[in-house]
């Protein structure tokens, strides 16, 4: 078995043990659901002004959203940031691998293993509490496609935030900059296209509508299928920026590394 | 041709410091003050394939910094190091294919994952070819007496327990040189031993070129055949153990254990003493109960000599002779040097 591939497999079993925190999640997760469709429903029949997207889509979008909460970059693997802090990342720099595809491969098996518990209930339920299915197959096929290349710019992000342990240790701070961040402008707080014309653009330049807004939207129709390319230009030239940036800050890192604890 | 050769090896790190208290955070803020620490300061010696070399210093003396230069995690301030012909921080991926190592504070096993699983992600790791990696796996298992711990997760091991799971770890991908960095530290006295025969054995029997750190003298008087003293970055002395015992101090002991009687007839002031025994050369270290230890220069009396002395006058039950512990002489060494 391939050395990364085995690091996914076994941090990917790994977290699937997590049950209590899944449910946990996933009652959140439903309970914010059902207050944002409420607010978004109000906001809809309080105006008449034509919106960019219908209110069955924004529902849609909303519980799209909530199911992949998980897979968004808003923490870092729990381990990497305990080896930073207490010095045990000396052996990570012992094995014979790249260390940015070894911390990479943990971060994959972390944006993916905690959604797959959540996502599969949350879209059984959602698909009852009025979320629509893809119109066409077209449509799914591009969702699932855009979403592996989310899942790859999100780990892409969450794993340069890792790095920035190597500076900060503790990475309170930068977390909570970055949280704030991927919520507001990946559209898990307002659905992107309800955002005004004019700020539009400037989301348009930001890497955080590939994590989110761009898959819900190839789900819904509301980007088509044909421009699927598009979305992933989009997606994966972002993720080649955050690698290269990533993989430099290890770079750095690794050079002025300071071993706590002897 | 040595398998490591290290010269004029230095790192020198920068520690931030603040003044401590609410006001030293809130100026910490602003202003930080900057110390440079020296922690190798000038380090150089080479080994041969298949040597046992004790690495030992107080505290503080770069025990740890020599170890993780030389395994290629640190980058030095200057300074060669050649091991196995590769620079360890440069060819990094290369260099760390054929070392092994174990912290003894810390642990690479995975911590939520059974002792086997771990195992098999080193396999993966290293790439270690299925029929060598059982090969070794189930030798280490038998050396170390691992079978019961397999499928116990690591957070559920002993320290023992998890020492020598750590270095059947260190060792799956049979590394020809392994830096053991205090693996007998916290252990109880089995344990110890069981690492000891073990490291012992890969370093007999498969020419594993071991370096340990450690500041337990009885694994360098159990292991070492050469032993480097390090104390604040510098190398204070390289050689065998006879050797730097001499290099320090040439006296030796005499424990005597006397008749019940006699026990107030011995001991170093004169006054409260019946019969005080004063020998040139030498000097009663303690007097406890029955028994007495004497510490005496062989160059001014031989052990034959003293001997003769104290039986002729005291009645003594039994007596031996040995080498100032090497505690001491350590101790004793690091006082010397004390910045």
């Amino acid at each position: 078995m391939s050395a990364y591939y085995a690091i996914i497999a076994t941090r990917f079993r790994a977290l699937l043990q997590y049950r209590a925190a899944a449910a946990a999640g996933f009652a959140t997760q439903l309970f914010w659901g059902l207050v944002r469709v409420m607010v978004v429903t109000a906001f809809y029949q309080s105006s008449t002004a034509h919106q960019p997207m219908s209110l069955s889509q924004s529902i849609t979008y909303i519980w799209l959203g909530q199911a992949m909460l998980a897979m968004l970059p808003w923490n870092v693997d729990r381990e990497i940031a305990a080896m930073v802090r207490s010095g045990d990342v000396v052996y990570e720099l012992l094995r014979p691998r790249d260390l940015y595809a070894v911390w990479f491969s943990r971060i994959l098996a972390l944006r993916t293993a905690p959604t797959l518990l959540r996502a599969v209930p949350m879209f059984v339920i959602a698909l009852l509490l009025g979320m629509e299915p893809p119109k066409t197959a077209a449509s799914a096929i591009a969702y699932v496609v855009s979403v592996m290349a989310a899942v790859l710019l999100s780990a892409a992000i969450t794993a340069m935030v890792s790095i920035s342990l190597l500076w900060t240790i503790s990475g309170d701070g930068v977390l909570r900059i970055m949280g704030a961040l991927v919520m507001l402008f990946s559209g898990l707080l307002v659905p992107l296209p309800l955002f005004p014309s004019w700020a539009q653009t400037a989301l348009d330049w930001l890497p955080f509508r590939g994590i989110a807004d761009i898959p819900y939207r190839l789900y819904m129709g509301h980007i088509p299928a044909s421009d699927l390319h598009w979305a992933l230009v989009s997606q994966l030239g972002w993720t080649a920026v955050f690698v290269l940036i990533g993989r430099l800050m290890l770079w750095r890192g690794t050079r002025r590394l300071v071993v706590q604890g002897g | 041709m040595p398998q490591i050769v290290v010269e004029n090896l230095t790192k020198t790190f920068a520690v931030s410091e603040r003044t401590s208290g609410t006001w030293g955070s809130v100026r910490g803020l602003v202003h930080r003050k900057r110390r440079m620490v020296h922690a190798l300061d000038g380090i150089s010696f080479s080994l041969e394939p298949g040597e046992l070399v004790g690495y030992i210093g107080p505290n503080g003396a770069g025990k740890s910094t020599t170890v993780k230069v030389l395994s290629g995690i640190l980058v030095p301030t200057s300074g060669r190091c050649d091991v196995c012909g590769l620079i360890p921080w440069k060819n990094r991926i290369a260099h760390v294919r054929g070392i092994g190592v174990v912290f003894g504070q810390r642990t690479q096993l995975w911590w939520d994952l059974p002792v086997v699983e771990s195992f098999d992600l080193l396999r993966d790791i290293y790439s270690v070819p299925d029929s060598q990696y059982e090969a070794t796996r189930d030798e280490l298992i038998a050396l170390l007496d691992l079978n019961p711990l397999l499928d116990t997760p690591v957070r559920q091991l002993s320290l023992g327990q998890r020492m020598r799971c750590d270095l059947a770890a260190a060792l799956l991908h049979s590394p020809s040189i392994v830096f053991l960095d205090e693996p007998t530290i916290g252990l109880d006295a089995v344990s110890k031993l069981a690492v000891r025969s073990f490291v012992k054995r890969i370093n007999r029997e498969r020419g594993v070129t071991v370096i340990l750190t450690t500041h337990d003298m009885d694994d360098i008087e159990a292991l070492c055949s050469r032993v480097i003293v390090l104390g604040d970055g510098h190398i204070l002395s390289d050689g065998t153990l006879d050797e730097l015992r001499s290099s320090v101090t040439t006296e030796r002991r005499l424990i005597v254990d006397l008749e019940k009687g006699d026990r107030h007839l011995f001991c170093a002031q004169e006054k409260r003493c019946l019969s005080p025994f004063s020998v040139s050369g030498v000097e009663v270290v303690r007097s406890d109960g029955t028994r007495v230890e004497l510490r005496f220069d062989p160059d001014v009396i031989s052990a034959a000599d003293l001997i003769a002395q104290v039986t002729a006058k005291y009645a003594v039950k039994d007596l031996f002779v040995e080498n100032t512990p090497i505690e001491e002489v350590i101790a004793k060494l690091y006082a010397e040097h004390r910045p």
